[in-house]
């Protein structure tokens, strides 16, 4: 081919290339991400240390922040990482608290391995579930996840031995000597928030997070490429379905009582709603902010009922449709940081005869919306 | 003053710039085509023209008055009326609401769904048929049919002769005659170059975005126009 | 208890469900929004009505001036917010419309309360006709079920010989060449969303004349609706109906043989099974949602 240019098989012009691609490795660490590491584990050290320090009712109420980050981040791997918008979360956080109580006060097992347990009866029943809602897309799906929840209630609200639409209350946590228990169950809730983190984190940082955003970005294309879309939505529903279910038993472990009404309340999605709008979801970031901020405005303001909840409604509408990637998206749409190694750059190692390359990875591809 | 004028007209598909700095000149009763390579950038300025793409810069004028602003569908209004690449016929709709659909702008003028089925006989017979159900040459002719019902000054056809049976095409390009025979400018992409070039009065050649030749075909060598085409 | 009579009134609660689902299927139909506000705007349109009531306005006129006023607000909310969440995005809609329902509920919780509320027209809701010596019609569920048919004929008519219903269809099969026809798709769609939200209107005041209701009644509205749709198959509106008259089947034959709690249960457990083995539903005339 000439030096002007020649052609290729489609009749366009060849693309001059001189010489082999530069050597290169994929990398996804920065040294932000160090600084990060440390700044987090020392903050995850700081709120361990909480309850020693504190009254028992801050103690409480950090719990119910922690539930709000791992709703959150549940919410956000299902909708912000694989597209699949669910407006029926509760289902599981309500499974999970009735999981709590079925293995601490029906079986006897220690609540706080129930927890788990419930966690894991979550998971069992969304493995069934996926495959049926999966049938409907979009808005569609999400009505689907509201009717599961809804048949779940119902089930569980006509059935005495559940308590009924009275509910009950979780007698084996209430039984816990009250250090015990408390110091407990915020641990455990901690544990749940930070390990939603980090199995968010883990399961975006596999292979099946690089072929989840791709499900999220383009299904078809995906599809083609050899992703398999069904197991990958799957495994996320399922591993959503989990962490929801910790959180909804860590929830009933802190108020000490199951009830329909509460348990499987349509307000947890509206909470995971107002959090991702807020902060920002497909980031990992976006629904910790989110979370944070909406905890303070849940402290200070839910005193207003009504009010407050239709100041939110406003809130969640305005930024949806002016602020669409939340506070977070604003955050690196300006300076383009990334707390969290998720995406992948490409490292140019220096050759001989090019000027050296430099060592910060160069973002290949895009992991946020 | 031209009927239809491109000044500098450049057009991205968000980072990628698929026109640069196009200026061309459209008479009124001209057959204008435009030919080139995939990916030359021929659909991208049709869909400018029609309002389906806004230029980053430049200017369009039709009859001298800008309309870069102006939404697609008032464009219709204007008298711009596009036949677009893939037919794109309403599937569900029958061949006659079809039409029907294609008078929506009602813009006042001889063409009646009686006149289109004059122009394109073919098609009675199927007035009643979902127009999903037609052959591909159908709805080609259906699709013009139905850029035709607005009664339009200026009409764009984007590749109305691919895949389609020669003696669909021979029509087609018939009716390509008869329309400026009527007054009615048209602006043609196309991909069989000796073909559109028997019947255009203009041609214009892209190549990456950019127009590498412009001539009425009787000037215009056939090498010329290769290496106009190919960009060598 | 006499079955048949059961099945009666499953049959006639499906018309209202029917009423419901026609503004939901039409929505979807034309611009692939699921408005999940959609039965919070019904039951709105309900307090309207109780508004205009308590001023002292009769029934027919205070549900004819909801009407009118939901049409408008339909075109106004399609053409002020919802166009804007409409584009390759799934999640935007279903934020929006959910923030929409939150909004409408709670603002309903706060100028009536959370008490239940009726809609009163003068024994019409209470009295029955005998067909047989065992079946007795409900002379209002009747009225509402001929009230769905003649709505759905009517929004049907209106696809199929009008230039807006045209425009519908035209819209819905490819927005872009609609554009090139000289349809401006914001309106159209406004147009669609506010005939969607008179036939919701219409549902949430037959609603309210049948039984109370509260600012909270919109969200199970909703799932029924959708249940109908799903059931019915998309892009049919008699499906609709269909799908409403088995939801309000298996609901009261539920509540017949289980008990009155198990319902609404057995009604969503139909409808699982529906979309377990027919996912397009019965009637689908396309493939892809």
């Amino acid at each position: 081919m000439s030096a002007g240019g020649g052609l290729t098989a489609d009749g366009g012009p060849a693309t001059r290339v001189r010489g082999a691609l530069p050597a290169f490795h994929v990398s996804r660490a920065t040294r932000l991400h160090l600084v990060v590491l440390v700044v987090s584990v020392l903050v995850v050290v700081a709120l361990a240390l909480v309850p020693e320090f504190t009254t028992v009712s801050v103690t409480r109420t950090m719990i119910t922040l922690f539930g709000l980050v791992a709703l959150a981040q549940m919410w956000n791997l299902l909708g912000g990482f694989a597209g699949l918008i669910s407006v029926g979360q509760q289902a599981y956080i309500g499974i999970g608290a009735y999981g709590l109580w079925f293995f601490g006060d029906e079986l006897h097992i220690h609540p706080f391995v129930s927890v788990f347990l419930a966690a894991g009866l979550a998971a069992l029943i969304a493995l069934p579930i996926a495959p049926l809602l999966f049938r409907l897309r979009g808005g569609y799906f999400a009505i689907g996840t509201w009717v599961f929840a809804v048949i779940i209630m119902i089930i569980v609200s006509n059935v005495q031995t559940t308590g009924g639409g009275s509910g009950k209350t979780v007698i084996s946590a209430a039984l816990l000597p009250i250090n015990e228990r408390i110091f407990g169950t915020y641990w455990i809730g901690l544990t749940v928030a930070v390990g939603s983190i980090l199995l968010t984190w883990a399961l975006l940082r596999s292979k099946r997070g690089l072929a989840l955003t791709a499900i999220r970005d383009n299904t078809l294309a995906a599809q083609s490429s050899g992703v398999n879309v069904f197991t990958s939505k799957l495994i996320v529903y399922v591993v959503a379905a989990f962490g929801c279910g910790a959180m909804g038993a860590v929830v009933a472990m802190n108020l000490l009582r199951i009830q329909p009404a509460a348990s499987f309340s349509i307000n947890w999605t509206a909470f995971a709603i107002f959090i991702v709008v807020i902060g920002g979801f497909g980031s990992i970031e976006g629904p910790i902010l989110g979370a944070i901020i909406y905890f303070a405005l849940q402290q200070t303001l839910s005193q207003y009922g009504s009010t407050y909840f239709l100041l939110l409604g406003v809130l969640a509408v305005v930024m949806a449709t002016k602020v669409p990637r939340g506070l977070w998206g604003l955050v690196t749409a300006r300076w383009d940081i990334h707390l969290f190694p998720v995406r992948r750059g490409l490292v140019l190692e220096s050759q001989p005869d090019a000027p050296a390359a430099s060592e910060a990875p160069v973002p290949v591809e895009h992991a946020t919306p | 003053m031209s009927f239809l004028e491109l000044q500098d007209v450049s057009v991205f598909y968000g980072d990628f710039q698929a026109l640069f700095t196009v200026s061309l000149s459209v008479e009124e009763g001209q057959t204008f085509a435009v030919i080139g390579a995939n990916g030359a950038g021929k659909s991208t300025m049709l869909r400018t023209i029609a309002g389906l793409l806004r230029p980053r810069s430049g200017q369009i004028l039709f009859e001298g008055e800008p309309i870069d602003h102006v939404s697609a569908h008032k464009r219709v209004g204007m008298g711009i009326s596009m036949v677009p690449e893939g037919r794109r016929v309403f599937a569900s709709l029958t061949v006659n609401e079809n039409l029907q659909v294609g008078a929506y702008g009602g813009r006042k003028g001889d063409w009646t769904i009686e006149s289109v089925y004059e122009l394109f006989p073919l098609l009675k017979p199927l007035a009643k048929r979902q127009a999903a159900s037609l052959s591909g040459g159908e709805q080609q002719a259906l699709a013009i049919g139905r850029a035709l019902m607005s009664n339009p000054r200026l009409v764009l056809l984007d590749e109305v002769s691919l895949g389609l049976a020669p003696v669909v095409i021979k029509r087609i390009y018939e009716v390509m005659v008869e329309l400026p025979a009527r007054g009615t400018t048209i602006l043609v992409v196309e991909q069989d170059v000796q073909h559109v070039l028997t019947v255009a009065d203009h041609v214009a050649c892209f190549l990456e975005g950019r127009i590498s030749l412009q001539g009425e075909p009787s000037e215009l060598k056939s090498d010329e126009i290769t290496a106009a085409y190919f960009g060598m | 208890m006499n079955w048949v009579n059961v099945a009666v009134q499953g049959i006639l609660l499906g018309g209202l469900y029917a009423l419901f689902a026609i503004g939901l299927a039409l929505v979807f139909g034309v611009m692939r929004l699921v408005n999940l506000a959609h039965g919070d705007l019904g039951i709105l349109a309900a307090f309207i009505a109780l508004g205009f009531v308590r001023s002292g306005v009769g029934l027919p006129v205070a549900a004819l001036l909801s009407i009118l006023i939901m049409v408008g607000v339909g075109y106004v909310l399609q053409r002020g917010l919802l166009n804007f969440t409409l584009g390759t995005d799934d999640t935007r809609p279903i934020v929006v419309t959910f923030g929409l329902a939150i909004i409408i509920q709670n603002a309903l919780l706060l100028k009536f309360s959370a008490d239940e509320q009726g809609l009163n027209a003068g024994g019409l809701e209470t009295s029955s006709i005998h067909v047989s010596k065992q079946v007795a019609l409900g002379v209002y569920p009747l009225l509402v079920f001929i009230l769905a048919v003649v709505l759905i004929a009517g929004v049907q008519l209106l696809l199929n010989r009008t230039k807006m219903g045209r425009a519908f269809r035209a819209t819905s099969d490819d927005r872009e060449a609609a554009e090139l026809m000289g349809m401006n798709n914001r309106h159209i769609y406004a147009l669609a969303m506010a005939l969607s939200l008179g036939t919701v209107a219409i549902g949430g005041i037959a609603l309210a004349v049948r039984t109370t209701f509260d600012p909270t009644a919109g969200s199970f509205n909703l799932i029924y609706a959708f249940e109908a749709v799903i059931m019915g198959g998309m892009g049919s509106l008699w499906g609709t109906l269909l799908g409403g008259v088995i939801l309000g089947l298996a609901q009261t034959l539920g509540a017949q043989a289980f008990g009155s709690g198990w319902g609404i249960l057995c009604g969503n457990v139909v409808f699982l099974i529906v979309l377990a083995f027919r996912p397009s539903g019965f009637f689908a005339r396309t493939v892809t949602a």
